[in-house]
């Protein structure tokens, strides 16, 4: 019997080790990883607790929590429902236009966020020509509900008609510049993107032949969607939610711009820890980054337990 | 009964033109072609999911050419079964019935009937994560009867199915189209499957639809050796020859 020899190369080829590919690599993603880990536990052990429960004590610092997750509620919802449409849209139908609207699409996503802000502001300060049906009715109805007619003036900005409407409406001005509504809006921007984005993706993926097979069953187009497609697009509607609620809590620069940084009305979590930042209260903007840091690990790990459960099955 | 005349279909850069055929009511007609032939684009247009440029379609002696998918009253099983996952095996099943409004009644005595046909009685509370090929066939195609259609539109079935179970499904599909007597179009690039099933043979070649035959089953013995010289296939003599 002949013992075993060592290997020998094949042919003339002699490949080199794979141990200088893998060192390098790895030593690459391990300095990342560890930058990140080492990032949060700087943050996290940087205070001690009763630092933070003080902090949590202050009434401005408890209302831009409440700000930020009513605000970042709102908008997750609002992303969902203009996502789907546009999603679905994009992913099945071929347009005129199409890659035109769909570079549209991807504005709010390259552009820089305080640009975004800006155009907002710029947007709501745009002055409308007049229309004197509407003008007429205002002051006619506000003469009649709220006792006191408002005032017409010869050319109003797009915030200025909307005090009038509300006012109508609510008996109430409720604006959109420096006020709650535009944090939300200015959220939503970017969020909804993202969340545009994620939805096509999830209705490319699940392709139209569900579709297709439900119509011939009886359904029509709607009856399709609602009963095959949509369910089936959990998944995609679950990570298209956590991304843009994450997006939406991580937001400042458009507020910033669009909305200001006033204490007790436009304040969400960024600007707090802006704010407490510039008046030298690093504990304030540790406790209120570390919510966020909660908030942000609590997401990934729920959305990725469900999808690891449903992968498994 | 399924009459297409002078059907022209463009999808993308992919064009049919002047396509005619006929199925008579109750037969089964195999459409054969190599992949990329048109076969799917013609089964899928006359299930009203393609749009169609010119020429016309009759359904059940009706002109539907432009008729929307659901009034068409078609079974589709497309090629791989295309299951709802979302839904158990019998929600899958009572889709069709519950879209057409039957009483709970009606729609559990429907499912089993179509269970036992189909020999899927075991499946119907699960999902359709995890069944084997030929399960989800015989699901795809409980669905597809279910509303029982006047036709039957089956899209390269048993492709993805393995040798034994391709003869159970041959065997079924056969027992099934015979007891409920509805008009079949069957698409394949197998001559044995379409030897097995059809009273009707169609082959579409470069652009271009003809008839096999028009005769029924007896003369199935001289068609097989028609079939693989027109396709210029392998004289195999397995039942595995493939036109492509």
């Amino acid at each position: 019997m002949t013992e075993q020899k060592a290997e020998e190369p094949l042919n003339s080829l002699k490949s080199r080790s794979d141990l200088p590919f893998y060192t390098i690599f790895i030593a690459i993603s391990t300095i990342y990883v560890l930058l990140i880990v080492a990032m949060l536990s700087a943050e996290t052990t940087y205070t001690t607790p009763d630092h933070i429960w003080a902090a949590f004590a202050k009434p401005e610092i408890r209302y831009a929590i409440w700000l930020s997750l009513v605000s970042c509620a709102i908008t997750t919802v609002l992303s969902l429902w203009v996502s789907v449409p546009i999603g679905y849209l994009m992913s099945r139908h071929n347009f005129w236009g199409k890659v035109f609207i769909d570079a549209i699409l991807d504005i709010p996503i390259v552009l820089p966020p305080l640009v975004i802000g800006l155009c907002l502001l710029i947007l709501f300060q745009v002055e409308l020509p007049q229309i004197e049906w509407l003008n007429e009715m205002v002051a006619s109805e506000s003469g009649a509900n709220v006792s006191k007619e408002i005032a017409v003036a010869k050319t109003q900005s797009i915030d200025d008609l909307i005090r009038k409407v509300t006012k109508l409406i609510f008996g109430k001005p409720i604006g959109v510049t420096y006020e709650i509504p535009s944090v939300i809006l200015a959220q939503f921007m970017v969020a909804c993107a993202f969340a545009v984005r994620t939805m096509r993706v999830t209705f490319d993926q699940i392709g139209p032949r569900y579709e297709q097979v439900a119509m011939t069953l009886g359904c029509n187009r709607g009856q399709a969607f609602w009963r095959v497609v949509f369910p089936q697009a959990y998944r995609g509607l679950l990570a298209a939610g956590t991304l843009a609620w994450a997006r939406a809590l991580g937001e400042f620069g458009p507020i910033l711009i669009f909305s200001g940084a006033t204490r007790m009305k436009t304040e969400v979590l960024p600007t707090t820890v802006f704010l407490e930042l510039t008046v030298g209260n690093i504990e304030g903007a540790v406790a209120a980054s570390l919510i966020m840091v909660v908030s942000a690990l609590f997401v990934l790990v729920i959305a990725r337990m469900f999808g690891l459960t449903r992968a498994v099955i | 009964m399924i009459s297409v005349n002078k059907l022209c279909v463009k999808v993308g850069d992919f064009e049919l033109k002047d396509i005619s055929f006929e199925v008579p009511e109750g037969h089964y007609a195999v459409l054969m072609g190599k992949t990329g032939s048109g076969k799917t684009t013609i089964l899928e247009t006359i299930c009203g999911l393609k749009k169609v440029l010119s020429g016309t379609i009759c359904l059940h002696g009706k002109l539907a050419t432009h008729t929307r998918p659901a009034e068409r009253e078609i079974g589709y099983v497309p090629q791989d079964g295309v299951l709802f996952h979302t839904m158990t095996v019998r929600d899958n099943l009572s889709f069709a019935l519950e879209l057409r409004k039957w009483s709970k009644q009606k729609i559990d005595e429907r499912v089993e009937e179509l269970a036992t046909l189909l020999g899927i009685t075991g499946l119907l509370n699960r999902t359709p994560f995890g069944l084997s090929g030929g399960e989800t066939q015989r699901i795809s195609l409980g669905r597809a009867l279910a509303a029982k259609p006047a036709i039957l539109c089956l899209d390269e079935p048993l492709s993805a199915l393995d040798e034994d179970t391709r003869g159970e499904m041959c065997t079924l599909l056969s027992d099934v189209q015979r007891l409920t007597g509805v008009t079949t179009l069957h698409i394949t690039h197998n001559i044995s499957e379409s030897d097995r099933l059809g009273d009707i043979k169609f082959l579409i070649e470069g652009g271009v639809l003809k008839s096999l035959t028009s005769k029924v089953r007896e003369k199935r013995s001289d068609l097989t050796g028609k079939v693989s010289q027109e396709t210029s296939s392998p004289s195999d003599s397995s039942t595995q020859v493939k036109v492509d």
